[in-house]
């Protein structure tokens, strides 16, 4: 048992089981289970990409929540001007987020350590705010869209199912590529700069692009996992951005165990499933919660794959 | 925009930097000395303007109400400092974050349980009912201008602590070399304590000035937390002064912004578009200040410098 638990076999197994829900939703006639699954997937691809900037890269983004909107409001947007068409509103979704991560990204990262967190909270307010403020597309009342994108005239995405699929195709795509981006050189780099950047400087490479380019992929993903929440909530609204979220984001990757990747994925499911178990018992579950988070960060570090690692030695 | 507008616009730009002021000297005074990020000062604001409606509740007067709010803010804060932060000062920045975080999550929860979700207030002091005349069409509340010359006075009397007594000069010696001060035989934890101390205590201050013209809700002090931030961030994170400047030219950019964006984009767009467009540029003008200012100056405006 301790041997299959190694490092290979947990992302192996939490695959598997995630393939599976469908079927057990379909057996047990059971939609909220779906439904919550496809919720706490299309988190994970965002805390996933915020792991790739923090746990490599020890870029502790606290804006990261702001990529969430605004790969939503691209979709919700375009709906609203009545175009549904996946193929135009995901690739829209791609380039604003991959232009906001390049400005806001090449400025903050100009910077280290607190005020690296307090930037990058302060763009995520800004976008934030700047969403509030868009009175034509709901402003703070957010925006409905009444349906969802539309691909080549198949159900894709209004089928729960299949809808529920593509979230998790796109999962273990986003995982797959930065499992290979963290073996690569590039990967290594960013590593690298997170050990000792001076050491770096002195072979001769400049840690600042990879930097660059790292936050605008985690931008890329989590927009995409943005306007893959307007489609399962078919709403839009500024609370996607709020800085509470990303500091939700940072909670599920630290949970999970930070630098793995697959933690990120670990710890998105853990935060969702406490938080509805916690919510079932009292509305005020945020009692209970916040001293837990104060106990996990001072007592239980590595998160849940430090856990079951520790176990396994 | 007349000058009457104008002038009523500074005032309340004044208002909020003085408040962003007292928030932000605490943020960056318990980082300066400590490299501890405290997400949860602004829950301590929050819990300073709750903790004036309650003493109100209980003495029916606004200065015991104050006395009151001050010492259990200042009770709250060591509290926290002795259960929760102490153990985090030798982590990373990131511990420290979460943990804070989960600070806030706990506290914005705990008020809403026990003085309920919604909004409450807490009625001006009769010393300070009523208004002034500024200028000839112009009264201001004076309340308002007590509010200003108060965070004035706070300003002051923390610039004579930091720059003329034993205890600011340890704070500035802690800032700039802690391993140092501690070999040369200070208590460094008992100097954290006093400084974490003093900095609730003034967040708390900042709540209950704001009560009277602010409504009092759970969360109140996580936009103001977050401008904190930035204000820290430009005026150089560590420094007191860098922090009053700082704090005034956000509360200023930020109150006139809002005022005349929609009229200048009216001046270049249809009504309509500028409508949409003056409200969300009025949004992001202190971060694209800030933006600017780390371009060229990474650590701010008035960089302290750490060995």
């Amino acid at each position: 048992m301790t041997r299959l638990l190694n490092n290979k076999a947990i992302p192996v197994i939490l695959f598997l089981a995630l393939a599976l829900v469908p079927l057990y939703s379909s057996v047990f006639d059971d939609r909220f289970v779906l439904l919550f699954a496809t919720r706490i997937l299309i988190l994970a691809l965002a805390a996933l990409s915020l792991d790739f900037i923090l746990g490599l890269g020890a870029m502790v983004s606290f804006g990261h929540a702001a990529y969430l909107g605004l790969g939503a409001y691209a979709v919700g947007i375009l709906a609203a001007h009545d175009i549904w068409d996946a193929w135009i509103s995901f690739p829209v979704a791609i380039l604003v987020s991959a232009i906001f991560a390049a400005i806001t990204g090449a400025i903050s990262l100009k910077t280290r350590g607190v005020y690296f967190i307090m930037i990058t909270l302060a763009f995520g307010q800004m976008a934030y705010y700047t969403a509030t403020s868009l009175s034509a597309y709901g402003g703070d009342d957010g925006l409905t869209m009444w349906g969802r994108s539309e691909f080549f005239g198949t159900d894709l995405f209004a089928n729960d199912t299949s809808f529920y699929l593509l979230v998790l195709a796109i999962l273990l795509g986003a995982y797959a590529l930065l499992k290979r981006i963290a073996a690569s050189r590039f990967g290594r780099v960013l590593k690298g700069a997170r050990q000792n950047e001076a050491r770096l400087h002195a072979l001769g490479i400049d840690p600042f692009g990879y930097r660059l380019a790292a936050f605008v992929i985690a931008g890329v993903l989590a927009g995409i996992a943005g306007a893959l929440m307007a489609n399962q909530t078919e709403f839009v609204s500024p609370a996607y951005m709020s800085w509470h979220r990303s500091g939700e984001l940072i909670v599920m990757v630290v949970l999970g165990g930070l630098g793995y990747l697959h933690g990120a994925i670990l710890g998105a499911i853990a935060y969702l499933m406490l938080e509805e178990v916690l919510s079932g018992y009292t509305q005020h579950w945020r009692l209970i919660f916040g001293p837990l988070l104060i106990l996990v960060v001072l007592y239980a570090r590595g998160g849940i794959l430090g856990l079951i690692k520790g176990r396994a030695k | 925009m007349s000058a009457t507008l104008l002038a009523v616009q500074t005032l309340n730009g004044l208002q909020l930097g003085v408040l962003l002021f007292l928030i932000a000297a605490g943020l960056t005074l318990v980082f300066g000395v400590m490299d501890f990020i405290n997400l949860a000062h602004g829950v301590q604001y929050m819990l300073g303007a709750y903790l004036a409606v309650a003493g109100y509740q209980l003495t029916g007067s606004f200065w015991l109400a104050l006395l009151f709010a001050l010492i259990v803010s200042l009770l709250a804060g060591l509290a926290l400092e002795f259960l929760i932060f102490r153990h985090l000062y030798d982590r990373d920045h990131l511990d420290q974050v979460l943990a804070t975080f989960g600070v806030i999550i706990f506290l914005n929860e705990a008020v809403k349980v026990i003085w309920g979700a919604a909004p409450l207030s807490l009625p001006i002091p009769a010393a300070f009912d009523g208004s002034f005349q500024l200028m000839d069409n112009l009264r201001y509340p004076i309340y308002r201008i007590a509010l200003i010359g108060s965070g004035l006075g706070v300003a002051l009397l923390l610039y004579v602590l930091v720059t003329r007594t034993r205890i600011g000069m340890l704070v500035r010696a802690g800032a700039t070399n802690p391993d140092m001060v501690a070999a040369l035989g200070v208590n460094i934890r008992r100097l954290f304590m006093i400084v974490f101390g003093f900095g609730t205590m003034l967040a708390g201050f900042a709540g209950i000035m704001a009560a009277p013209i602010l409504s009092v809700e759970p969360g109140m002090g996580d936009n103001l937390l977050i401008l904190a931030f930035v204000v820290i961030v430009i005026g150089g994170i560590g420094s007191i002064r860098g922090a009053f400047i700082a704090a005034l030219i956000i509360g200023l950019v930020d109150t006139l912004g809002r005022s005349m964006t929609t009229d200048i984009a009216r001046l270049l767009l249809p009504p309509a578009a500028a409508n949409d467009v003056g409200p969300a540029i009025a949004s992001m003008l202190i971060y694209i200040l800030m933006a600017a200012v780390l371009f060229f100056r990474p650590s701010g405006l008035f960089p302290v410098t750490r060995s």
